[in-house]
């Protein structure tokens, strides 16, 4: 099946004079996990929300296994898992009770009803909560239970909004390889905050910032290619006293480098810089620079720009949604 | 419709788990069994007239009390996503509801059978008691309170917050109840049309024993009119 598993296109979404989507177009190809990043009120959960069949587009289209969500929103929402944000659940149900509902909302055979929830039950790690009520679980097996509901059909897709919000450390490790487990076989959209966790779970990134799609592209080219900053310790070769002012205007002079700042040292005779560069890598005339000086290079460190900073760099100017980071896109 | 019932069985189930069933129910029977005991010696009759007197005025406030949380409680817990979200058409949640709080009145009015089981067996030897206005009654109740009902839930429907659910749904039903009390200090045509409107009026008729399927009608209409109402204000709530 060479169909896309999402198909986005021109999707727009205004809740009266707030937009909250303006038109959004992507695809998702079969079994790929894809990160949805981008600050609060960014328009993930709406996205999310019209891809798992609740919300309605103001505009555009999209389509699940090429099945139109508004359209045909039953035989799609049939294919989805969801786990909405913040992850409400019945409370006053029993955890299996809740299971069973949802089988047969779900529409599951009666006869199969109980071996799907035990296959739920032993994935999500459920078998000592199962008879207790959601209300009293700790916020990690709450969210298990979210995540046992959502998978209880056997879907093909999974739209996971925030499934570690809130979790500690340790719940957070546990959540992530139980989502890179299902990865394995199906096709995941997850949002999130923390931008490590798409790095260690997504084959592709997609930040969205006020409405707009502006990266779409993997966590590791989407940090090639930007660029960083190389650490640098010099000495004199000679031995002499190096002046500061003079070093500091022969690196800048390196092509590639984009800056220079003065950085930690490693003691007397010693100075630190820090360089900034951009798509070219000066690592190389750096070197040449340093012989033909009479410097000597004690230290070279260099630090790609993180995800962290490509974030913010896509979704900074809040308030200016035609800045050049959303025309990038 | 087996995802409809789903959702009816879910919300019973849940209704008597919860401390309220046993409120409402119990503050119903206690109302209803004093008002019914403390006037029947006086009435000196062996019916249940005065219990199908004022059971529809009471059941303004009873069935919006059913109803409030049924959906008002979904939307402010966000579980109203989760059920959307799900392979469920937008009428069946309604019909499911609609059904679990219909359910649960018909718990709730079972316990009132002792009523006429009490006073069929005080009754002089040799005369029988008449049981037709007594299944006439609680079938006419049954309508009287799935239109109640219908109402109600889109009351519950249209805020997430249960007690102003609950507050319109009781303006709602008390509208339907009073709207012909004072039909008789107008012109007999616009009296007649108020009249018709008026939920207690046509249980009047068929608590007497008239079984006339206008009265029939009307009430379900009107709970298709608010099963209708309710529906389209789930589907508004889908942002």
């Amino acid at each position: 099946m060479s169909e896309a598993m999402i198909s986005i296109e021109g999707l727009s979404k205004s809740y009266g004079t707030t937009q909250a989507l303006r038109g959004v177009s992507f695809e998702v190809p079969r079994g790929q996990v894809v990160g949805f990043l981008g600050p609060n009120g960014a328009g993930k959960t709406t996205a999310m929300r019209i891809l798992a069949g609740y919300a309605l587009p103001t505009a555009g289209t999209a389509k699940v296994a090429g099945i139109d969500v508004v359209l045909n929103s039953l035989a799609s929402r049939r294919m989805i898992g969801y786990l909405p944000e913040n992850n409400p659940l019945y409370e006053e149900m029993m955890v299996l009770d809740f299971l069973a509902f949802v089988a047969q909302v779900r529409g599951i055979a009666p006869a199969e009803q109980r071996q799907r929830i035990k296959n739920a039950v032993d994935h999500c790690g459920l078998k000592s909560v199962i008879s207790k009520d959601i209300g009293q679980l700790s916020k990690g097996f709450r969210q298990r239970v979210g995540l046992a509901q959502a998978i209880i059909h056997d879907p093909d897709l999974l739209i996971l909004d925030e499934p570690t919000s809130g979790l500690d450390p340790n719940q957070i490790v546990e959540i992530r390889h139980l989502i890179k487990e299902l990865g394995q076989q199906k096709t995941v959209i997850l949002s999130t905050h923390i931008l490590s966790e798409v790095q260690s779970t997504c084959s592709r990134v997609l930040i969205i910032n006020e409405g707009k799609l502006v990266a779409d592209d993997s966590p590791e080219r989407l940090v090639l290619g930007e660029g960083g900053t190389i650490h640098v310790v010099l000495t004199s070769r000679l031995g002499n006293a190096l002046q500061a002012a003079e070093v500091q205007s022969i690196l800048a002079h390196i092509p590639g480098v984009s800056s220079v700042e003065t950085a930690e040292a490693e003691g007397a005779g010693t100075l630190g810089f820090a360089l900034g560069y951009g798509k070219e890598d000066p690592r190389r005339a750096l070197f040449e620079a340093a012989v033909k000086n009479g410097l000597l290079l004690l230290e070279v460190r260099r630090k790609h720009v993180s995800l962290e900073e490509t974030f913010r760099k896509l979704t900074a100017g809040e308030g200016a949604p035609s800045g050049p980071s959303a025309e990038a896109a | 419709m087996s995802t409809a019932l789903a959702v009816a069985r879910r919300e019973f189930k849940t209704f008597f788990q919860s401390p309220i069933a046993y409120i409402v129910i119990g503050v119903f029977l206690l109302v209803t069994g004093w008002l019914y005991f403390s006037t029947l010696f006086l009435g000196g009759t062996a019916s249940l007239r005065s219990f199908f007197g004022f059971a529809p005025v009471l059941f303004v406030v009873f069935a919006p009390a059913v109803t409030m949380r049924l959906l008002a409680e979904e939307r402010k817990s966000g579980t109203l996503e989760l059920l959307l979200s799900m392979p469920i058409k937008d009428w069946e949640v309604v019909i499911g509801k609609f059904t679990a709080a219909l359910a649960m009145v018909a718990v709730g009015l079972l316990w009132t059978l002792p009523y006429p089981l009490s006073v069929s067996s005080l009754i002089a030897r040799g005369v029988s008691f008449d049981w037709g206005p007594v299944l006439g009654g609680y079938f006419g109740l049954l309508l009287l309170a799935s239109s109640f009902l219908a109402l109600g839930l889109w009351a519950s429907a249209l805020s997430r917050n249960q007690i102003v659910g609950f507050i319109i749904g009781l303006l709602l039903c008390f509208a339907f109840y009073f709207v012909d009390k004072f039909a008789f200090l107008l012109p007999s045509s616009l009296g007649e049309i108020l009249q018709f409107l008026s939920v207690d009026y046509h249980f009047e008729n068929i608590a007497r024993g008239v079984f006339d399927t206008r009265d029939v009608l009307f009430y379900l209409s009107l709970t298709t009119a608010g099963l209708m109402l309710t529906t389209r204000s789930l589907a508004a709530a889908r942002q």
